[in-house]
């Protein structure tokens, strides 16, 4: 099964998540991510949400979508030429031994140190999802105590924007 | 002029053409209770809530206008429940408005407090917290357009006790616009003409009209079709009245207790024409196998049904008598000899048959076809689950819409009798009967109380079988007839009960008695009337497609 990203926006309301995440755990669609935060318009939220679902599936999930009042437009941008990112903050084992491995890799990956402890350091890592996954993958052999992932948002590139039908 | 949030509510009401409410008070619906008091609009008090719903339903579903019932916090608003989501599943228009502790108090677990919001937000198709009295008007504005437009179904309408007593200005909004929510209502001239070529080229065409016929008023416009092209037209459970039953095209319901000639036809048609149905499991058993050498019109103004549980060659979305409008200038008449004789030949010799009222035991089917006789079919009528429905599907002949009432969806046993004293309180010209069970009649028996305060003339024919019949035919046809639980022997005395809340109580134990009793009960205008119908025991519901079987695979019978 593909993977789809969608750009949902939503008026800015309460209860539209829980209207959202109902819908699919009712009717069984899978959400890989989804992160949601306030956009340009103070009225509206944007939803990126990458979901795993055949064609026929992505239909029903699209249009079960719409059925929602509070949802305005969906987008799916799969296919756009876009800038996808996401971020996540890696707790993992680092003393006098393997520090220097770690620096490497943080380095090779663009990352950062933005905390020292005594036996552990917090690396944060923006990227694609593949990219912080490749990371991930890295660090594993070290230890990693924590992980914390944002879920991606996207942007399609140049003038073209997704935006909401209102006035 | 500043009024109260109570005093807004009515008056938006009155404003949306509002003449009935069904309703329940509780302390968190007082001040609203306290407006009612003094207001033309007419309230009917109801014995539970759960009643207030499916009264509101029966309404909604004998007009075509919105149903409104009204209950108070908690456990008022988690008894509408099951009324609300039995209007969701068969596209009911309905506001249900419910009493909230105050705003200070939500989510603290206050006294009677219930996130009714968060528990309908799956059975609704929009609901509101109104937390400001500002934004009330406006909220009850777009609740009615909500419930009305489009696929329409309930909205609710939660109403914390500050806000109805908080004063603001008022002024019903004129019109509505929600972003985000844009019916469709004309099809794609393309799509459409593409339907008629399909039509034109078909040779054993089928129509399935399902509910979204009567829910549009597209009647006229599917019988100009049908007649227009000559096109067989076989009803869902929901669109029954959509199209004449007696009609010469009339192929009777389709699905597991369908017809053998509906199911015949559609599987041995090449087109069919869907027409606001929904391809439900009831219908058409295993989808894989469901009309296998057919391509399929599918024409609903809900996009998510298209292609949910059927794949659609010629999708169309919009409204159902709109589009049929555009079609029918598009399509000409066709001969198709072969196919109509072929229908008739299987209309011959698969009839519905129950062997006939013999002497002995009344029969529930016998009971049915004198409703309807005595009646002229021009009843409104309503059912209850099980059994008592299918044979109420199947031997009463509806030529309207809005004359069958059913729980089609959710099959909400209790349904019924609440529903039948909407529906009466719509409809004071009408006869109005409710087909029962005699299990399904005591999950709202209490009713019969607002019947008789109302002067509901409401006729309730129950079909008294002693048994939960239609979890006992299950039991018999697929458990080894282990009949487990099913037994309903201790009941009460439905003519006592009948009497001691005031209505009149009749009862046919023999077939000759049934006709007379009936009379007696069409007598009858200042009250409800109880009728317990001793009938057959273990008669089934036949013809039968075994859940998740093929349509043209049905049992006809058992072998005494
Ligand atoms: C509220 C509810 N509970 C349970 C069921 C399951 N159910 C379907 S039909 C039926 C039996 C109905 O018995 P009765 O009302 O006597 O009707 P009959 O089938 O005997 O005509 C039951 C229990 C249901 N549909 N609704
Ligand atoms: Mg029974």
């Amino acid at each position: 099964m593909k993977q789809h990203t969608l750009a949902v926006l939503v008026k800015n309301r309460p209860g539209v998540l829980a209207r959202i995440a109902g819908l699919y755990s009712r009717r069984g669609f899978n959400i890989e991510s989804l992160t949601v935060g306030r956009t340009e318009d103070p009225r509206v939220s944007r939803i990126t949400m990458v979901v795993e679902a055949d064609e026929m599936t992505l239909e029903q999930i699209t249009k079960q979508l719409h059925k929602l009042i509070d949802v305005l437009k969906i987008s799916d941008i799969t296919h756009e030429d876009m800038v996808e990112r996401e971020l996540a903050l890696i707790k993992v084992n680092a003393d006098k031994n393997n520090r220097s491995d770690i620096l490497q890799i943080v380095g090779i990956f663009r990352a950062q140190i933005v905390d020292v402890g005594e036996k552990s350091v917090i690396i944060e890592v923006t990227g694609s999802t593949h990219k912080i996954d490749a990371m991930v993958n890295l660090l594993a052999p070290a230890g990693i105590r924590e992980l914390v992932r944002t879920g991606k948002v996207a942007m399609i590139r140049g003038n073209k924007a997704v935006k909401p039908p209102l006035d | 002029m500043e009024l109260s949030g109570a005093e807004i509510l009515i008056a938006s009401l009155e404003k949306e053409g509002v003449e009935v409410i069904f309703g329940y008070p509780g302390g968190a619906v007082l001040g609203i209770y306290d407006v009612l008091f003094s207001s033309k609009i007419r309230h009917v008090l109801t014995r539970h809530e759960q009643g207030a719903a499916h009264a509101a339903d029966g309404y909604a579903r004998a007009t075509g206008k919105p149903g409104v019932c009204l209950a108070t916090s908690g456990p008022g608003a988690t008894n509408l429940v099951t009324g609300i989501a039995t209007a969701y599943m068969d596209s009911v228009p309905l506001i249900a408005l419910t009493g909230q502790v105050g705003t200070s108090f939500l989510g603290r677990d206050s006294f009677q407090e219930a996130d009714i919001t968060g528990i309908t937000l799956p059975i609704t198709k929009h609901n509101f917290l109104v937390k400001d009295v500002k934004n009330l008007a406006r909220t009850i504005k777009e609740a009615f357009y909500i419930a009305t437009t489009g696929r329409p179904g309930p909205v609710l309408i939660d109403l914390p006790k500050d806000v109805t007593g908080l004063k603001t200005e008022f002024r019903y909004p004129q019109k509505v616009e929600i972003a985000g929510y844009k019916p469709i209502y004309a099809g794609h001239i393309k799509q459409i003409t593409e339907a008629a070529e399909a039509i034109e080229k078909a040779q054993r065409p089928v129509i399935y009209a399902g509910g979204g016929v009567i829910l549009s008023d597209a009647h006229e416009e599917l019988r100009e079709l049908a007649e227009k092209a000559n096109i067989p037209v076989t009803c869902t459970l929901m669109g029954l009245g959509g199209f004449p039953g007696t009609h010469s095209l009339s192929l009777g319901m389709l699905g597991m207790h369908g017809t053998v000639v509906a199911n015949y036809a559609i599987q041995s048609s090449d087109l069919i024409v869907t027409i606001g149905a929904r391809f439900d499991d009831r219908v058409t058993g295993r989808t894989d196998t469901f009309g296998p050498n057919a391509k399929i019109i599918h024409i609903d103004i809900d996009p998510a049904e298209i292609g949910k549980n059927v794949c659609a060659d010629i999708p169309i979305v919009g409204d159902a008598k709109q589009v049929l409008k555009v079609l029918n200038h598009h399509v000409k008449f066709k001969e198709r000899r072969g196919w109509i004789d072929k229908i008739e030949e299987w209309k011959r010799d698969f009839a519905l048959s129950y062997g006939g009222q013999g002497s002995d035991v009344i029969k529930p089917q016998y009971v049915v076809e004198q409703i309807h006789e005595l009646t002229k079919g021009d009843a409104i009528i309503v059912t209850e689950v099980g059994q008592n429905q299918m044979w109420a599907a199947q031997y009463y002949k509806f030529n309207t819409p809005r004359s069958f009432l059913s729980s089609g969806g959710l099959g909400t046993m209790g349904y019924g009798f609440p529903a039948a004293i909407g529906a009466q309180v719509a409809r004071p010209d009408k006869v109005v009967f409710n087909i029962a069970g005699d299990g399904s009649i005591q999950m709202n028996i209490q009713e019969l109380a607002t019947a008789v305060a109302e002067k509901l003339p409401v006729k309730v024919a129950i079909l008294n079988n002693q048994y939960l019949g239609m979890v006992r035919q299950w039991q018999e046809l697929f458990y080894e007839r282990r009949y487990s639980y099913v037994n309903m022997q201790s009941a009460p005395d439905f003519v006592k009960v009948a009497e001691a809340y005031g209505a009149v109580g009749l009862r046919a134990t023999k077939p000759e008695e049934v006709r007379s009793v009936l009379e007696e009960a069409m007598k009858v205008n200042d009250r409800p009337v109880f009728i317990d119908f001793r009938v057959s025991r273990e008669e089934n519901v036949f013809p039968m497609v075994p859940a998740n079987g093929v349509l043209d695979k049905m049992i006809l019978g058992v072998e005494e």
